[in-house]
């Protein structure tokens, strides 16, 4: 049980409060993009490119301009003209707006299709004649890189190449010697596959541009508003949109996990369309588009290798990876970290030498490099470490639980400085693992493992045991487009001692409504009931970098209990002042102060905040507001260990996952039934790309995967019962001492998974199975074992 | 070019003319104003566009609004009053069976129709049940909760504790 501090009725920190915010959802009250109509509003649909590589050779709208309702029909061309066709993308890449000769990727916008209504629309994009002369795309990222490859970004001059960047940290002399001189040597390749977020809702916008007063009010599925908002301004400032004239709101969002992080080019021809036209114009992307043409994640392909002892000390390793970006790096990483979070690959090991590497090559694919329920490369990191490891355990024939217990950081050694340069703030592993093992009766499996392999049956137990990096960023090393990472809150305290509460970040479903209100709750005593949570509109709430990677409690969370804490410094001043006692005289209990000794000399926060506005100090500032910018100190460090057991069916390559046990440690809990529901979601996003996901495609780019009728997104039935727990190591620099744990299950579930199957499998000589792990991956790789 | 049709929504008739490719969600959605009803794929893949066709749950996106010309309509408009919540409702809130709201919807009408069939489900039962539906936020493991919860107040029994289960 996690204890409280506050009453039920206050519902502070630890409580399972019910959501606000459900209510409007459970009553088909959500206000989603899609739901917002305005007068005069008008419709966008999109031409896209059929091919991967293609010249256009001429654009005929005279059809589409034919049917009732088309407006307009706008081009590269015409972007052209008010220098709208380029813009630059979160990594200081450029991405085109709309083509003007010259087509990257299959499903790139072509050009677009203003019209009354959205049939209107479609039917104009049915009938524009585009006549293309095709090329020969370069899909491949390994061939990408050869002498002979065609140069994609001719738009860059002097580009002599594919390559985009290369990247390594670490301690490259000394890997090389320790793995030339080690007793034992493992190494893998490994792709973690290209996949989609597939929120269920698609991306989309209204752009509703006043031409009288020359406002911008933009309503998109956005998860930064105000970063949105200034690269707007950055991209269209010549024209006259102003940072002040733009006001972005991102209503209610039907999931986010990365992919409503950047600004696609549908986003800004709405824009230009609304700011032609001078009426709103509303831009929905069907699924298709939204598979084929959103930023993709992950897309690695990395080759792990790990020196250790004979008896299971791990000494290094090295990792060197090759990132297909597609046509541009539109990834969202901090600017001065193109690999992201990568270096937190050494794990949650105890050793102090590796080396990584990363070259990032263009190819004909979509652009992107985005989150999928984790934004900074975490997910791929963790997945070659926790493979290699199991690697070294089956090259030794240790038990992988055993060796992790090994070589696990222990306690007593945090904080604890990585060799990459992390300082993980706090961790209690080997707790984890134990409770994990304890949970899953994991020495029992293994003795019915060796049972049921006499019987010649396939069961597999696998195991992860991870270390995240979460809550960007400390603003000495994190920006994006050279905004620092902070994040902000507003609390405003109404005379009544009910709370309206702003954040710069904004929730996709995560429940910030709840859990921001409970932080204050804990730290003021006013009930969580009471204090309105909004985030998401750019004139109103203070300004923040958004919610990804799991930054929204260890930044704005902190915001919240800092500007709190503020609140309660002033609460305790008026509270002297109504008691005429001195500021020492006086103890807190959740929701007032009282004397020392006299408990009935008290006052409530409500009377407190009464008198703030009606009865204060002579020289106090009136009213009850406080606002805070929170840098954080540090990266918060969370970890989980999990335990997955599979049995694999040899006849048909069969994977029934039977039990998945995920032990999350995220610091000290704000709601557990949130963190739970976190957790449960997370986890089916992890077991999605290493058993379904992956988007594939064929030699000449096309896409083979581009609608949910092909792209295996999990239902119920995929999704295992999943079994959870957690371990309380509180962040020790946090002002609450919690961690962030969204996307942890997402990083630390995949591994776990390809590690039992590897596992089930390992008797036959199979060492590693690359995700996702299909039936027919399994049935094919015991065909060529023999096995059937 | 326009057909006539009369449909019956949450209770309330409605006579319209309306395109004959007209998509049942977005006569919903458009003409009628309700926006509970949500799009996910167009392609009858997601269940976001669910909705109750004369008791039938149904994926709105790929049936013309032609083809519920007579019919009788249910949206999660219509399965409670605004400031009451049936027991899938209450359900869904009390076990935290959604996070982002977009699939709640879909999720809620296809429920009532397999509580309606099979009024105590097992587990496997409901992850088939709801396995034209999908959402990519919860995991599932609370909508099956939330699902028993209502199976159970439907029933008049006391459904099981709402608390999150840690191991």
């Amino acid at each position: 049980m996690i204890e409280c501090k506050t009453s039920k009725a206050i519902s502070g920190m630890g409580h399972s409060m019910k959501r606000k915010e459900d209510g409007r959802f459970l009553h088909g009250q959500g206000n989603y993009v899609d739901d917002i109509k305005l007068p005069d509003m008008l419709y966008m649909d999109i031409v896209r490119s059929p091919y991967a590589y293609a010249k256009i050779k001429n654009i005929d709208s005279t059809a589409a301009l034919a049917i009732p309702g088309v407006l307009a029909v706008i081009t590269g061309k015409d972007l052209e003209q008010y220098n709208l066709h380029w813009m630059p993308t979160l990594m200081s890449d450029t991405q085109m707006v709309l083509p003007t000769d010259t087509v990257m990727y299959q499903a790139q916008e072509v050009c677009a299709v203003i019209a009354t209504s959205r049939y209107a629309a479609r039917d104009g994009r049915e009938a524009v004649k585009v006549s293309y002369e095709v090329m020969k795309p370069v899909i491949d990222p390994y061939k990408a890189m050869d002498a002979s490859a065609p140069v994609l970004r001719t738009d860059k001059e002097g580009k002599k190449d594919n390559h985009i960047w290369h990247w390594e940290a670490g301690q490259k002399e000394r890997t090389e010697k320790i793995f030339a001189e080690a007793e034992v040597v493992v190494k893998e390749q490994m792709h973690i596959p290209r996949i989609h977020v597939s929120s269920i809702e698609t991306c989309g916008c209204v752009a509703d541009y006043h031409k009288v007063n020359n406002q911008l009010n933009m309503y998109m599925t956005t998860q930064a508003p105000h970063a949105i908002r200034t690269v707007i301004a950055l991209v269209a400032g010549h024209v006259g949109l102003t940072e002040e004239k733009i006001r972005v709101i991102s209503p209610d969002i039907g999931g986010g996990f990365g992919g409503k992080v950047p600004v696609y080019p549908g986003y800004v021809i709405a824009i230009a369309a609304s700011f032609l036209i001078g009426q709103p114009v509303k831009w929905i992307e069907d699924r298709s588009e939204n598979l084929q043409a959103d930023s993709f994640a992950r897309d690695y392909h990395i080759t792990a290798e790990m020196a250790g002892t004979k008896d299971g000390k791990i000494l290094a390793t090295r990792f060197k990876i090759l990132a297909d970006h597609g046509y541009t790096d539109a990834s969202a990483n901090p600017s001065k970290f193109p690999t992201g979070m990568f270096s937190i690959g050494t794990g949650s090991y105890d050793y102090d030498t590796s080396f990584m590497e990363c070259d990032a090559v263009y190819t004909n694919k979509p652009p992107g490099g985005v989150a999928y329920r984790c934004s900074f490369r975490v997910t791929e990191a963790v997945h070659a470490i926790e493979r290699i490891t199991d690697r070294f355990s089956l090259e030794i024939g240790k038990d992988p639980a055993d060796v992790r217990m090994q070589n696990f950081i222990k306690k007593e050694d945090f904080p604890w400085k990585s060799p990459m340069g992390w300082e993980y703030d706090s961790g209690d592993y080997h707790a984890g693992l134990k409770l994990a093992m304890d949970t899953v009766d994991y020495w029992g499996l293994r003795k019915k493992q060796a049972e049921m392999r006499k019987e010649g049956k396939l069961m597999g137990i696998g195991i992860s045991t991870f270390t995240e990096i979460v809550g960007a960023g400390p603003s000495k090393d994190f920006d994006i487009l050279g905004i620092k990472m902070f994040d902000s809150a507003e609390i405003r305290v109404h005379p009544t001692g009910k709370a309206i509460a702003r954040f710069g970040t904004k929730s996709q479903g995560q429940g910030h409504e709840t859990t921001y209100a409970q932080i204050i709750a804990e730290v003021l005593g006013i009930p969580a009931e009471n204090i309105q949570v909004e985030e998401g509109d750019t004139d109103t709430a203070p300004y923040g970098l958004g919610t990804y990677a799991s930054r929204s409690t260890p930044t704005a969370g902190a915001a919240a209990a800092v500007a709190a804490r503020k609140l309660k410094d002033k609460a305790r001043k008026i509270a002297a002042y109504l008691l005429e006692v001195s500021e020492e005289d006086l103890e807190w209990e959740p929701g007032k102060f009282f004397v020392k000794g006299a408990p009935e000399k008290v006052k409530t926060i409500q009377e407190i905040v009464f008198a703030s506005y009606t009865n204060f100090p002579q020289g106090m500032e009136a009213g009850f507001e406080a606002t805070h910018y929170y840098d954080p100190p540090n990266l918060t460090f969370p970890s989980g260990a999990y335990i997955c057991v599979v049995e694999v069916d040899k006849e048909t390559g069969a994977i029934d996952v039977k039990r998945f046990v995920a032990i999350d440690d995220c610091g000290n809990i704000i709601n557990p039934m949130i963190v739970q529901g976190q957790v449960h979601g997370g986890l089916t996003q992890g077991i999605a790309p290493a058993m379904y996901e992956e988007l594939i495609y064929d030699e000449d780019g096309n896409i083979l995967n581009g609608t949910l009728m092909d792209y295996l997104v999990p239902t119920a039935v995929e999704s295992p019962s999943w079994e959870t727990g957690h371990t309380v190591t509180p962040s020790p620099h946090h002002p609450i001492g919690a961690k962030g744990v969204g996307e942890s299950p997402t990083v630390g579930a995949p591994p776990a998974i390809a590690n039992a199957i590897v596992d089930a499998l390992s008797p036959y000589g199979i060492t590693h199975m690359e995700i996702p792990i299909t039936p027919f991956k399994v049935w094919k790789a015991l065909k060529e074992k023999g096995v059937v | 070019m326009t057909k006539h049709i009369k449909i019956t929504v949450n209770g309330t008739e409605h006579e319209l003319d309306v395109e004959p490719r007209l998509l049942l969600v977005h006569l919903i959605r458009e003409n009628l104003a309700m926006t509970g009803t949500h799009i996910g794929c167009d392609t009858t893949s997601c269940g976001a566009c669910t909705i109750l066709m004369d008791g039938k749950s149904v994926k709105s996106c790929t049936i013309l609004a032609v083809q519920a010309n007579g019919k009788n309509l249910t949206t999660i408009e219509g399965v409670s009053a605004e400031n009451e919540y049936n027991h899938l409702q209450e359900g869904f809130k009390e076990n935290h069976g959604l996070h982002c709201g977009f699939c709640t919807p879909g999720m809620i009408l296809r429920a009532t129709e397999l509580l309606e069939n099979n009024p105590d489900p097992t587990e496997e039962e409901i992850r088939w049940g709801i396995s034209g539906n999908l959402c990519r936020c919860t995991g599932y493991n609370n909508i099956v909760k939330a699902i028993k919860y209502a199976s159970a107040k439907n029933r008049g029994i006391e459904p099981a504790s709402t608390e999150p289960e840690f191991v």
